[in-house]
């Protein structure tokens, strides 16, 4: 039995432990807002939160996450924090076919939570484990900016 | 109330970004069931056995056998040739020769592993050259060319060149690209009120229904497409999903239970189709003062091997390949060559970015012979309104690529520091011109596409009914914004879904930047005689595509107005090289487009930004090498495109020159923004380092190879 605690709700898992998490949340949680995009850690798509620090959920197995907080797009988006950055995302432009952007935000969020201003760079830098095919990224960083302008003081 | 001018939201952001949207891969139905492929694992042989282990209970696989008799094997995209399982003989790896079907995936995996199918292995033609050299025997009847045609202006083009004072000929190639839609290929087929019915994320849900029926003997109306929101397509999902859906439908036709299909990765990176590798075969006279005669250019593009919709690729390539000038003369002849490679098809651009590559940099390489500025070389020959094309047909519109040069031009500094940075020393600044014809080529939005489209009013709300596709490029929002401007109502009292071939009027493929430009264009009109009728309860107004008068086109003959709206382009772009490392840092990307007029600037500036990206990763990174028929890079981490810290944030602007046909002015744009980047970026590293590059991509560790 593996036990953690997913958005802020402790959970159990009887399955096999190395099934990987991406797939516990999908398909035995129902949280289909973490994306799978290539499953082999390159394309940050399956990104959730591991006691708040960015990780590829299709990388590790359920069993790796015992004990451990982990935060996905759905437990973000009830958030202060969460629903101040997919506002941003939404009103700089930085969503197209969206299928990176769950993920992204989550980069987001991992940024912001250790460093509540940061520059371009600092951005880009945060989101370079997110691949996006759409939007050639300014816009995304447009958006994370000014989250950190508008969400003064969440983070 | 919402003007065209306004800044908006787009309609899909908040669902997307907050993890609520539904892509196929998040739909699960009742009782349903999963497949993998079993494909071809070489590039040409018969099929000598096909060996299945005994399946457990409840598992299935299903392969040409199981179509019904009496109905083809064949998926009807533009051409029929394309078979929906191999049969007896296989012509690519990949080629799909049955589908396992069953409950649990990991099982599905196992049986993959255990199919045994023996061939007898057949020499293979892979490259262009091989095609033409007929490597293996003929591929189709008599030799390897599925489609061929010609297109030329001006006088004879052998005599011009045995006239000329000087030749500069040479041959430019591109290679394959990968789409990477960051949502793999992905389909439900089930039966829903006794019809089948098909999930599926795609650009052309008309097309999928067209393309499969046969095999069962149906009319495409017996058949329901539901769209589902689609993670990105690029080209990738105009006519492949039916590679999919077709055996799909099959199993369903045997099992009658929801079945899923959903590639992973890897099967997206090597069994998909890819943009057409091309060789451009360039050959341009000059007189004594350097001015160009006239120029002969053959096209071959490997098609793979199916025809699929490669001949309407091929004649964009051609019909493109003057760039933005105007010659003399010119005569191009462009081949589709058959091989033994996955079937080559749509992406973003459509044919248009190789030819143009080609002519910008063949231009670069001119003028640099000449020792003139290439940008000072290329403008004397820039098309203008009235000018004649190379289809016999003439430039419809005003053409503003004076304005969009000086625009780029000065932000990006272009003059001096093309003057400033000498050749080799490191640095270096391109430019290149690059423009994309709207919509289906001549009239064949009227005599082909015949597109449709439906505006109803229920009271205060206005459902748009047409089958155009959101994919990522914001169309949902465009065309809700279209209409709720001209009715001067909130984007809210517009509602229009994804669509469903059950509900709405085909309106024709989501390709061809033809959305806006053509549907836009009927949801206007549609919404300017729903405006009329605003005190009404109930309203259906329908309007059908009608071909400006005066614009003839032949399509036997490809002669008249190819197109009448192009969009048109500039882009700069900056790099610093280390002479050591040769590794390349883009230090600056500036660009301007003419779509028109902007139906909303931020979507735009999301697909300029996009788009150019996408094209410096064609030009750059993105090295897809197929060796006997393998693609040799089969994940994310080989196949590599841009991250955000591969370019550096770009300036970009655009000029007025609103097109008559077009809603509020409005031209195509999706494809434009993808076509000339790639050839600026070039033409900055040769100049940087004092180099001629022939082929892209051009990736940091094949520069070396190019110096040499
Ligand atoms: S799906 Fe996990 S990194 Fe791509
Ligand atoms: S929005 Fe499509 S991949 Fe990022």
């Amino acid at each position: 039995m593996i036990e953690f605690v997913l958005n802020g709700r402790q959970v159990r898992f009887s399955g096999n432990p190395l099934t990987r998490l991406i797939d516990v949340l999908r398909e035995d949680f129902g949280l289909t807002g973490t994306k799978e995009g290539c499953g082999e850690g390159e394309c940050g798509a399956c990104s959730v939160l591991r006691n708040g620090k960015l990780t590829t959920s299709c990388l590790i197995p359920v069993g790796a996450v015992c004990g451990d907080e982990i935060v996905t797009i759905e437990g973000l988006r009830e958030t202060e924090q969460g629903k101040c950055l997919i506002d941003c995302f939404a009103e700089a432009g930085a969503v197209q076919c969206g299928f990176c952007i769950p993920g992204m935000v989550m980069a987001a969020q991992a940024l912001l939570l250790c460093n509540s201003h940061p520059d371009e760079d600092d951005v880009r830098l945060a989101i370079s484990g997110n691949i996006c095919r759409c939007t050639g990224y300014d816009l995304i960083v447009d958006a994370i900016i000014m989250a950190s302008e508008k969400g003064a003081g969440l983070w | 109330m919402v003007r065209i001018d306004d800044r908006i939201r787009r309609i899909d952001a908040i669902e997307k970004a907050s993890g609520k949207a539904k892509y196929l891969c998040d739909i699960s139905l009742d009782g349903m069931l999963y497949a993998r492929m079993v494909r071809s694992t070489i590039a040409r042989g018969r099929i000598v056995s096909i060996n299945v282990p005994p399946l457990p209970e409840g598992y299935y696989f299903v392969t040409a056998d199981d179509i019904p008799e009496g109905c083809a094997n064949s998926l009807w995209m533009i051409a029929k040739d394309w078979r929906c399982f191999a049969s007896g003989d296989v012509r690519y790896v990949g080629e799909t020769i049955g589908l396992l079907v069953g409950p649990s995936l990991a099982v599905l995996k196992a049986l993959e592993e255990s199919v045994r199918i023996e061939y007898e292995e057949m020499e293979a033609a892979i490259s262009i050259d091989d095609a033409i050299a007929v490597k293996g025997g003929p591929i189709l009847e008599k030799d390897d060319i599925h489609c061929s045609l010609t297109s030329q202006k001006g006088g004879d083009i052998d005599q011009i060149l045995s006239g000329a004072a000087q030749i500069v000929e040479e041959t430019i190639e591109t290679g394959f690209q990968e789409h990477v839609h960051l949502e793999t290929n992905a389909a439900i087929c089930t039966i829903e009120d006794g019809r089948y019915t098909f999930y599926i994320s795609c650009q052309c849900p008309f097309y999928v229904r067209k393309s499969v029926a046969g095999l069962l003997g149906l009319r495409p109306e017996d058949i329901r497409v539901k769209q589902t929101t689609t993670g990105g397509a690029f080209g990738g999902k105009e006519h492949f999903p039916d590679v999919l859906a077709g055996p799909l439908l099959v199993a369903e036709h045997k099992i009658r239970k929801p079945i899923k299909l959903v590639f992973d990765r890897e099967e997206d990176m090597i069994y998909s189709v890819k943009r057409h590798p091309s060789k451009i075969v360039l050959k341009t006279g000059l007189d004594s003062e350097g001015n160009i005669l006239g120029s002969d250019i053959r096209v071959y593009y490997n098609c793979g091997a199916y025809l699929s919709s490669s001949y309407v690729v091929l004649q964009r390539g051609v019909f493109h390949a003057n760039g933005v000038y105007n010659f003399p003369a010119t005569r191009i002849r462009g081949y589709g060559m058959a091989t033994n490679t996955f079937p080559s098809d749509a992406f973003r651009g459509f044919g248009a970015p190789q030819t143009l590559f080609a002519i910008e940099t063949h231009l670069d390489h001119i003028a640099a012979k000449l020792k003139v500025d290439p940008v000072e070389y290329k403008r004397r020959y820039f098309l203008r309104q009235g000018d004649e094309t190379v289809t016999e047909g003439h430039i419809v519109e005003k053409v503003v690529l004076e304005e969009m040069l000086n625009q780029v031009a000065e932000k990006s500094g272009y003059f001096r520091k093309a003057a400033e940075y000498r050749r080799g020393s490191g640095r270096g600044i391109g430019m290149s011109f690059y423009n994309h014809g709207g919509a289906f080529t001549g009239n064949g939005e009227q005599s082909i596409i015949k597109a449709h489209l439906r505006l109803v009013k229920d009271g205060d709300r206005f459902t748009i009914l047409c089958g155009q596709t959101e994919m990522g490029q914001g169309f949902r929002t465009i065309l809700r914004k279209i209409v709720a401007s001209v009715l001067e109502v909130d984007m809210d009292d517009i509602v229009y879904d994804n669509p469903d071939t059950d509900l709405v009027p085909d309106s024709g493929p989501t390709a061809a930047s033809r959305s806006t430009m053509i549907v836009g264009r009927l949801a206007e009109e549609a919404a300017m005689q729903m405006k009329e009728r605003m005190s009404e309860e109930h309203v259906e107004i329908e309007t059908e595509y009608k071909h400006p008068e005066g614009h003839p086109w032949d399509q036997d003959t490809f002669k008249g107005d190819a197109y009448l709206g192009y969009g048109w382009g500039c882009a700069c772009v900056e790099v610093e090289v280390d002479k050591l490392t040769n590794e390349v840092k883009v230090v600056g990307i500036w660009s301007s487009h003419d779509i028109g007029r902007a139906i909303d600037e931020l979507i735009v500036h999301g697909q300029v930004n996009g788009g150019i990206v996408q094209s410096l990763g064609y030009a750059s990174m993105e090295k897809m090498e197929n060796r006997g028929g393998h693609f040799r890079q089969t994940s994310m981490s080989d196949y590599v495109v841009p991250t955000s810290m591969d370019f550096p944030r770009q300036e970009w602007g655009l000029v007025d020159n609103p097109y008559e046909w077009g809603p509020f002015g409005a031209k195509g744009m999706g494809e434009l923004v993808f076509n000339g980047a790639d050839a600026a970026y070039i033409d900055a590293l040769e100049r940087a380092l004092d180099v001629t590059i022939t082929r892209i991509p051009m990736p940091v560790e094949d520069i070396e190879g190019a110096r040499a």
